[in-house]
């Protein structure tokens, strides 16, 4: 089977299949794959955390400290401690799409994302794409009347940009089929749909 | 939620020493998006959560020596879609695909999505996962075709399963100690519950899937169809995988063919398989297949239409795979 190139460097080489269900041998030690026989690392317990705990936050360029449990989510924090009230409790599980936020750039539903497992990650919420030099998913929403109750809004404007970052030349189908996550009961997905396509033409 | 205590280990090894040997009291969070959403609603209550995102050895996609492909168990569903050796494998592309929702895609991952917990909504509004009449006398449109004579008549919900089934993927499995490693089909990892409180798996609460491996495709056919009722991130009614090789005739020498959302394993169908071996890959051969997967279908109160919806799936998996697929039913 042909592999590409860049996948065949000394950091991927590939896995003998006994010595990787066997876990030792120099293949698989060589490898990410390491066995619990060559174990590298000591017997160290992990850090077991319970009760509320300070925590560092990066939000939108800056490090906030944070208090939280373990079961605290991610839009929890971001809302009642950050003041960051953007993205929206909608869903509890996370099927509205309206708790949208970009961790290290891809688009993750901060309700079903606890605080403390995004310690360390770059975490950018829709308010990011405001303030003096608003962003042109945001303007977009605003020319073509995005929004009706404007609920979801937020979720769908941080997927737009999700989406676009990932792909500037979206076309019509795969902003609807990219923006399948995200929910708007008053129903006013065309204008969404209008607003990004306006922004792929460089309208806005 | 209830509170529980959280740890984020490094290494496999850690993970290990901090779960425990009694289901229900640790839970693995990779992505969160069921784990997240299950806790909230203290359907799953557990006293202790692991994170296993910061594991490193359970992040690549490698090669493996002699073809095939290790994922590791938090790998997210974005990073296969995007991975070039997925490239023989567009049964599992065809399933993520179908998956519809950006952030389901990125956040979700391998491990969480095969182990996810059933969709049934009498279990997600706080229920018994298994029928004491609230399923067998209520409303069960969206449960089980096949091997829904005990108990449990809800559907496993994974959309790759049945495309890692009949891929002939294994799970390499760690634990409980550090020098336990297994290798299990993944057919085997699934089970039918048959008392309240028993996983939809075979693991032990102290144990972790740390890949699933796929050996190589040799020029096999393969791909995945879901039937679903629009474009949406809802999940299929039904789905189906296959797996095919076929001889320099051109006629079927290997089948597999897995369904999905129809009983609470992924269901392979050896009738569907047998049916094909043989047979040149045409529409008439995918039809007969189809017919011949849900022959002994015994669907429930509500659920009648979900038998041609299967029908529906493999054929069209069929011809996905055999690349003619064609529009409507």
């Amino acid at each position: 089977m042909t592999k590409s190139n860049e996948y065949t460097d000394s950091s991927r080489a590939t896995v003998n299949r006994r010595s990787f269900l066997k876990g030792s041998g120099a293949v698989a030690a060589a490898t990410a794959l390491h066995s619990p026989a060559v174990e590298a690392e000591p017997q160290a317990a992990a850090n077991v955390v319970s009760g509320a705990t300070t925590i560092t936050l990066n939000v939108n360029g800056g490090d906030h400290k944070v208090t939280v449990e373990p079961r605290t989510t991610l839009l929890e924090a971001l809302r009642s401690q950050l003041e960051l009230t953007g993205a929206k409790p909608v869903s509890s599980d996370g099927s509205s799409g309206a708790s949208t936020v970009l961790v290290d750039g891809k688009p993750v539903m901060a309700s079903t994302t606890l605080a403390m497992a995004v310690t360390g990650k770059n975490i950018e919420t829709v308010e990011s794409l405001g303030g003096e030099d608003t962003d042109a998913v945001p303007r977009a929403f605003v020319k073509h009347d995005a929004q009706q109750c404007g609920f979801c809004t937020p979720g769908f404007v941080v997927a737009v940009r999700a989406l676009l970052n990932k792909n500037p030349d979206a076309t019509e189908s795969q902003i609807r089929q990219g923006l399948n996550g995200n929910i708007c009961r008053c129903g006013t997905y065309n204008n969404i749909i209008k607003a990004a396509l306006d922004v792929v033409k460089g309208g806005v | 939620m209830k509170n529980f205590e959280y740890a984020a280990p490094c290494s496999e090894n850690e993970v290990l020493q901090l779960l425990s040997d009694q289901s229900g009291q640790t839970e693995l969070l990779a992505g969160g998006t069921d784990l997240v959403g299950l806790m909230k609603k203290m359907i799953v209550t557990p006293d202790r959560v692991v994170n296993i995102m910061e594991v490193p050895t359970l992040k690549n996609i490698e090669a493996v020596d002699g073809g095939g492909v290790a994922i590791g168990a938090t790998v997210t569903l974005d990073e296969i879609l995007a991975h070039p050796y997925l490239e023989d494998y567009p049964a599992i592309t065809d399933a993520i695909l179908g998956i519809n929702s950006m952030q389901l895609q990125s956040q979700g991952t391998l491990g969480g999505e095969i182990l996810q917990r059933p969709r049934c909504w009498f279990y997600r509004n706080g229920q018994e996962l298994l029928d004491t009449g609230q399923i067998s006398g209520g409303d069960n449109r969206f449960h089980a075709i096949f091997g829904n004579n005990g108990r449990s008549k809800f559907v496993q919900s994974s959309r790759i399963a049945p495309a890692l089934c009949v891929l002939a993927a294994e799970a390499r499995v760690i634990g409980p100690s550090d020098s336990d490693i297994q290798m299990i089909p993944l057919l085997d990892l699934f089970r039918t519950p048959r008392q309240e409180g028993q996983r939809e798996h075979t693991l032990l609460p102290n144990q972790l899937v740390t890949h699933l491996v796929l050996p190589p495709v040799n020029g096999g056919l393969n791909a995945t169809y879901e039937v679903r009722q629009g474009a949406g991130p809802e999940f299929p009614l039904a789905s189906a995988a296959v797996s095919l090789e076929l001889d320099n005739q051109q006629r079927v020498h290997q089948a597999r063919v897995v369904l999905g959302q129809v009983a609470p394993t992924p269901w392979s169908s050896a009738a569907a398989a047998d049916a094909l071996m043989g047979q040149p890959l045409d529409a008439q051969a995918a039809e007969t297949a189809g017919l011949a997967a849900v022959e002994e279908a015994t669907p429930l109160s509500h659920n009648g239409y979900k038998v041609q919806l299967a029908q529906v799936a493999v054929k069209r998996a069929i011809l996905r795979a055999a690349g003619l697929e064609t529009g409507g039913l």
